[in-house]
């Protein structure tokens, strides 16, 4: 064997990539928090879409991604894709003179690239709670310069969010829900923590039946069985159904309260996990399905 | 087309063969031509309007346009987001279809393509790590290098399963084809079990990033990554050539390739570590792009013939074109969003591939 001169062989390509690695330009520093022209809007995510609608701005948008479905005029937007599988010269092609993007677009080299160019590129923070929701509202409304107005759809949506919570404030039997995302060749894919849909389950007052990881995985049937879900919640809109008969089939999930009863609650997608103008309308419906006339309106 | 020409060896036809190579050198001719439309082509093509003749017309002619900021943008898209694009193309198209063309000499037989040997399994399980683990287990090593982690984990990943394979077949400084064969389908399944481990532990972000990954894209075209595997596949590309006519002699069998003087030992392990080296480079900028390995050597030996001395350098010119071609398709065709392109090399290669093996039923050979 004469691996001295694979190691030789090998050495080269270590050695260019070093020097690419120590070549590779710093990071430049990201501060703009408001468009100075704010006249031909890229949107990209469902929920940032629907906020510039709700503020009315939606005469500023040029284009939009794949997931802002929501309203059904955003569809006649341009569509750069998958937000994160964007591609830098479709986005640029639009003559954006800003890009609203949440937290998460990608993919990071055409990302790179556009903050690159001389388009201000604003990331629009993404969390799962009531607070989140409201922040996202202003820093849209900041970005356009449409302060005021974000201000009064932040007060509306904070009253709205806290009535809806509300409902089911006074239940004293907690439901357990499991939210399967997809059950792809058998492997139940269910929301841990850190996620919408562990977002909208607290917000109508029930109890994520996952614990102990965050993110969405593939669960075993021993941890099914083990997470006890009075309650299955699935998302529809969005790739293939999740039927119903194919989810009680699994004995793991027949083996469960939820499974006893055929309790299965599934709801609009951009809807359900949006975290956006229309959260408050999905944890009232999530509640009532899941508390009946318990949920107190 | 069992007819063999050998370098330094007398020819059974040379009038056949005279005929043979100038319809070759007329073909690379054309392909040069080709080349140099197809660049053309994707240079000036996309979902903007930015015109690439103007930006570089104006950066020759070093002219100031009246437009500042749609100037600026428009230098962008042509030199930061097309070049690079552009010329990674040629590169990984012209190094696919090249070690196609190589392996397919080195094994004697039609259907070889570097993902034979495992390179492209190896290079896929690197990249999916990086794409699974690179949060947790691999953190440090995503942080230290950024973007370029993926590419340096598929290329790393493919040449090591190269090299583990060339030390199984190598016995008393002989390398058996054969037993790489062998060892390179049951490494590339384990290769796949592993990958298959991981995919099986992604969460759905993580499922959707390999699905992007695992379609091919040249979407991640930006200099620092072609400073990255550009001078590997560069020097992968020059190597190439000066095996042709060693692959040539091989096509009668290693021992006659030995009598006639050619070193049969060191043919081999230059083309396995060329190829690995290119091919891991690839797939680790681009994901998989299937077809062009296999289709591009096949349809240029029906054109002119099974001579390496030919077919090689050709194979690198037709690859490059038809890569550039597909990725401008992919950057066009559904704007402002883009096509992954291994759909469009599929899409287009595999009825046409079909189409002439119909056509040539019964004449098809090495």
């Amino acid at each position: 064997m004469r691996f001295v001169l694979s190691f030789r062989a090998a050495l080269a390509p270590v050695l260019g990539v070093l020097l690419a690695v120590a070549m590779q330009p710093a990071k430049a520093e990201e501060g703009t928090t408001i468009f100075s022209d704010t006249s031909r809007i890229a949107s990209i995510g469902g929920s940032i879409t629907e906020i510039v609608y709700a503020l009315g701005e939606e005469g500023r948008l040029v284009a939009r991604d794949s997931t802002s479905t929501y309203p059904e005029a955003a569809a006649k937007l341009p569509d750069v894709g998958y937000m994160r599988a964007l591609s830098p010269e479709g986005v640029l092609s639009v003559n954006p003179s800003g890009i609203l993007a949440l937290h998460g677009s990608g993919p990071k080299e055409a990302v790179d690239v556009l903050k690159k160019s001389s388009v201000p590129f604003i990331e629009v923070p993404d969390r799962y709670d009531h607070e989140g929701i409201l922040e996202k509202i202003r820093v849209v409304g900041k970005a356009l310069g449409v302060e005021a107005k974000a201000e009064k759809l932040a007060a509306e949506t904070d009253a709205k969010l806290t009535a809806a919570e509300k409902q089911t404030a006074a239940i004293k039997e907690r439901k357990r829900v499991l939210f399967v995302l997809s059950t792809q060749g058998g492997k139940i894919l269910a929301a841990g923590g850190d996620t919408a849909a562990d977002g909208i389950i607290k917000l109508a007052g029930a109890v994520n039946a996952v614990e102990g990881f965050s993110g969405y995985k593939g669960m075993t049937d021993e941890a099914i069985v083990s997470a006890r879900p009075d309650v299955i919640l699935t998302m529809k809109g969005a790739g293939p159904p999740i039927s119903e008969d194919e989810l009680f089939a699994n004995p793991a999930v027949a083996s469960t309260p939820a499974g006893t009863n055929r309790k299965m609650i599934s709801m609009q997608g951009g809807y359900l996990l949006g975290f956006g103008p229309r959260t408050a309308g999905a944890i009232h419906d999530l509640a009532v399905e899941l508390y009946g006339n318990q949920a107190a309106d | 087309m069992a007819e063999q020409s050998i370098a330094g060896a007398p020819s059974r036809a040379m009038a056949a063969d005279g005929d043979r190579s100038a319809r070759a050198r007329f073909v690379i001719a054309l392909l040069c031509l080709a080349l140099a439309l197809s660049v053309f082509l994707s240079l000036t093509s996309g979902a903007s309007d930015a015109s690439a003749v103007r930006v570089i017309r104006d950066w020759f002619t070093g002219a100031v346009p009246s437009d500042g900021a749609l100037a600026a943008r428009d230098r962008l898209i042509v030199y930061d987001i097309r070049m690079p694009r552009v010329l990674l193309g040629v590169l990984i198209g012209a190094a696919l279809a090249i070690c196609g063309a190589v392996m397919q000499g080195l094994f004697r037989n039609p259907l070889a393509d570097p993902g034979l040997i495992g390179v492209s399994a190896g290079s896929s399980l690197g990249a999916v790590a990086i794409i699974v683990l690179g949060t947790t287990w691999l953190a440090p090593a995503t942080l230290a290098l950024g973007t370029l982690a993926l590419p340096l984990a598929a290329f790393f990943g493919g040449l090591a399963v190269t090299l583990l394979l060339y030390a199984i077949a190598t016995r008393q400084g002989r390398t058996s084809v054969a037993t790489m064969l062998l060892a390179g389908i049951a490494i590339s399944a384990l290769a796949m079990a592993l990958t298959g481990v991981l995919i099986f532990m992604a969460d759905d972000r993580q499922l959707r990033d390999l699905t992007f990954w695992q379609l091919g894209s040249l979407a991640g075209a930006t200099w620092p990554k072609i400073g990255t595997v550009g001078p590997v596949i560069i020097l992968a590309l020059a190597a190439m050539p000066f095996l042709s006519r060693g692959l040539n002699a091989l096509a009668l069998g290693e021992a006659t390739a030995g009598h006639l003087g050619i070193p049969v030992q060191r043919l081999k392990y230059t083309a396995i570590v060329g190829v690995s080296a290119a091919v891991g480079a690839s797939v680790a900028v681009s994901g998989g792009i299937g077809f062009i390995g296999i289709v591009v050597p096949h349809v240029l030996r029906l054109a002119i013939g099974p001579d390496n001395r030919y077919l090689l350098p050709a194979s690198a010119l037709l690859g490059a074109s038809l890569l550039l071609i597909a990725d401008a398709v992919a950057r066009t065709v559904v704007a402002p969003a883009e096509l992954p392109i291994g759909i469009v090399t599929a899409v287009a290669g595999a009825p046409f591939f079909l189409w002439i093996l119909l056509r040539k039923r019964g004449v098809v050979d090495l």
